[in-house]
């Protein structure tokens, strides 16, 4: 096992070499109208980020994001526990639910910008329903995969059907809806942009596109950058917070120690 | 005084796949207070369907069961269940796994800590309050199956194979502990297993089942007295005799399995 000071510092060199082979590519190889360069494209995000333009569009981004986010989880995991617990609902609803997610959500965008209008708004359905499915799915199969074993042991301790859903369901199902919302996150944030860059007048993606309607790659891998940042950052937290709530799950390291001693 | 248990002529039938095999033909057998009893049989006789009855998971498809004199129907409380895998809760620790029976009960938090912190001290396992199940051995998460039934006291305890999946010296171990706590309190102990030693070690009576369908071979008495050695017990000269009395029921079942 790698260390985390020495883990941090390859990291951050695979990330300059990256930066430096761009920047030696940048002029000499090909044109930088083509793929701008690094110190461009930090002269760029500095100038953005001196006069505070970049942060009314950032704001706007994550409003949608997380709000969508927020709205999307709570109904996917509120629907996914109502429908695992009511088994002729889920038949009955199951062809719905299959066609409703094959839909490419692209496809929505345009027609919810028709509906909600180019604010804020069309974004946030968007995004909605992009975490909404994701969260369903998941968090369905994780109330459907409770071992009925460990039901049973409460059961015969005396348990009342809603003390088993408190100390064995909701608990065995976290696993399942911590990945749920975790690959749901970078799906939010791409529902977002998506819808901005179809019709909208503010956030990160209207300004990439904006950009690039000028054929500015400067502008546009500038805010492709601070997209990438935002993904990482978020990564980062949900990370954290899912070791935290999966604490009694046994590592990996663990587990293969075990099976060879 | 009546019986704490009388299991009267029980079957049950089960559907494999549009085909019906009965598991177990008119059992019956009787239990008295403080009474420890063990049950030996051939793989697939029924012994884990036996369990299942008496504590109520199942209903049967004939006869009855009835414990301190009523009939079963449906999950009873007053009948603790320790399974042959631990299925401890994975996102509690050793002492929340313990104190679970108790948190359903409604008891307060210091008075089940106190009583979990008890019986942990009395199967060595102190020092591990904290670890969650995959981080223990597979005996101490069995030692932590078996007290966390005993914590709420129930009036008969099932086991079903509690010892099985554990190595030679561990089960023995855990054979001793279990007697230990026993003699403690002496609630009424029904145990299946598939080893005819640890029967005998165990016992006031051996019941031997026959093959699938299981119905009650043969019931002996283990005239040894207790407290018992179980690392010596099965040198001595009764010993011996119980099991080749035993062994002699049991082994045409267990050939006829085979085969």
């Amino acid at each position: 096992m790698i260390s985390r000071g020495r883990l941090f510092l390859y990291r951050l060199l695979f990330g300059l070499l990256l930066l430096a082979l761009w920047e030696l590519t940048s002029g000499r190889l090909i044109d930088p109208f083509w793929i701008s360069s690094p110190s461009r494209v930090s002269v760029y995000l500095w100038q953005v980020i001196s006069d505070g333009s970049i942060f009314g569009h950032l704001a706007i981004t994550l409003y949608e994001t997380f709000t969508g986010f927020f709205i999307g989880a709570l109904a996917g995991i509120s629907s996914g526990f109502v429908l695992a617990r009511r088994e002729t609902l889920a038949q009955i609803l199951d062809p719905y639910i299959v066609a409703f997610n094959g839909i490419p959500r692209i496809a929505l965008a345009p027609l919810f910008i028709i509906w909600f209008g180019i604010g804020p708004n069309s974004k946030v359905i968007l995004v909605v329903i992009v975490v909404f499915f994701l969260t369903f799915f998941n968090t369905f199969s994780g109330v459907k995969g409770v071992d009925i074993e460990l039901k049973n042991i409460l059961r015969v301790m005396g348990a009342s059907e809603r003390q088993i859903l408190f100390k064995v369901t909701i608990p065995s199902t976290i696993p399942w809806v911590t990945t749920g919302l975790k690959i749901s996150v970078p799906y939010a944030l791409v529902g977002a942009v998506v819808g901005e860059f179809i019709a909208a007048s503010k956030g990160l993606g209207y300004l990439i596109n904006y950009n690039t309607s000028l054929f500015s790659t400067t502008g546009a891998l500038g805010g492709i950058l601070v997209l990438a940042l935002v993904v990482v950052l978020c990564n980062e937290v949900i990370n954290r917070a899912e070791a935290y709530l999966l604490r009694w799950r046994p590592r990996e390291e663990v587990r293969t120690e075990r099976e060879l001693f | 005084m009546a019986q704490l248990l009388t299991v009267e002529g029980i079957s049950k039938e089960f559907n494999v796949r549009g085909k019906k095999v009965l598991a177990l033909d008119s059992l019956a057998l009787g239990m008295d207070h403080g009474e420890f009893v063990t049950v030996v049989g051939p793989s697939g006789c029924g012994k884990s369907t036996l369990l299942n009855l008496v504590v109520g998971l199942l209903p049967p498809s004939a006869g009855r069961i009835v414990f301190r004199g009523r009939a079963v129907n449906g999950i009873n409380p007053e009948i603790g269940y320790v399974t042959q895998k631990d299925n401890l809760l994975p996102w509690r620790t050793l002492i929340e796994n313990v104190e679970l029976s108790l948190e359903i009960r409604g008891v307060e938090k210091s008075v089940r800590r106190r009583r979990a912190e008890e019986l942990i001290d009395r199967v060595g396992l102190n020092g591990f309050e904290e670890h969650y199940p995959h981080e223990l051995s597979g005996g101490m998460r069995q030692r932590a199956n078996i007290i966390r039934t005993l914590i709420y006291d129930p009036e008969l305890i099932l086991m079903d194979e509690p010892f099985g999946p554990l190595d030679a010296q561990t089960r023995i171990v855990l054979q001793d502990q279990l007697l230990k706590l026993w003699s403690a309190n002496r609630k009424t102990i029904l145990f299946i297993t598939h080893d005819l030693i640890e029967a005998i070690t165990l016992a006031d009576r051996v019941i031997v089942m026959t093959s699938r369908p299981g119905r009650v071979k043969h019931i002996a008495a283990v005239p040894i007295p207790r407290p018992r050695d179980v690392y010596q017990i099965h040198t001595s000269r009764e010993f011996q005799e119980v099991y080749e009395r035993l062994w002699r029921e049991l082994r045409p079942e267990v050939i006829m399995t085979e085969v």
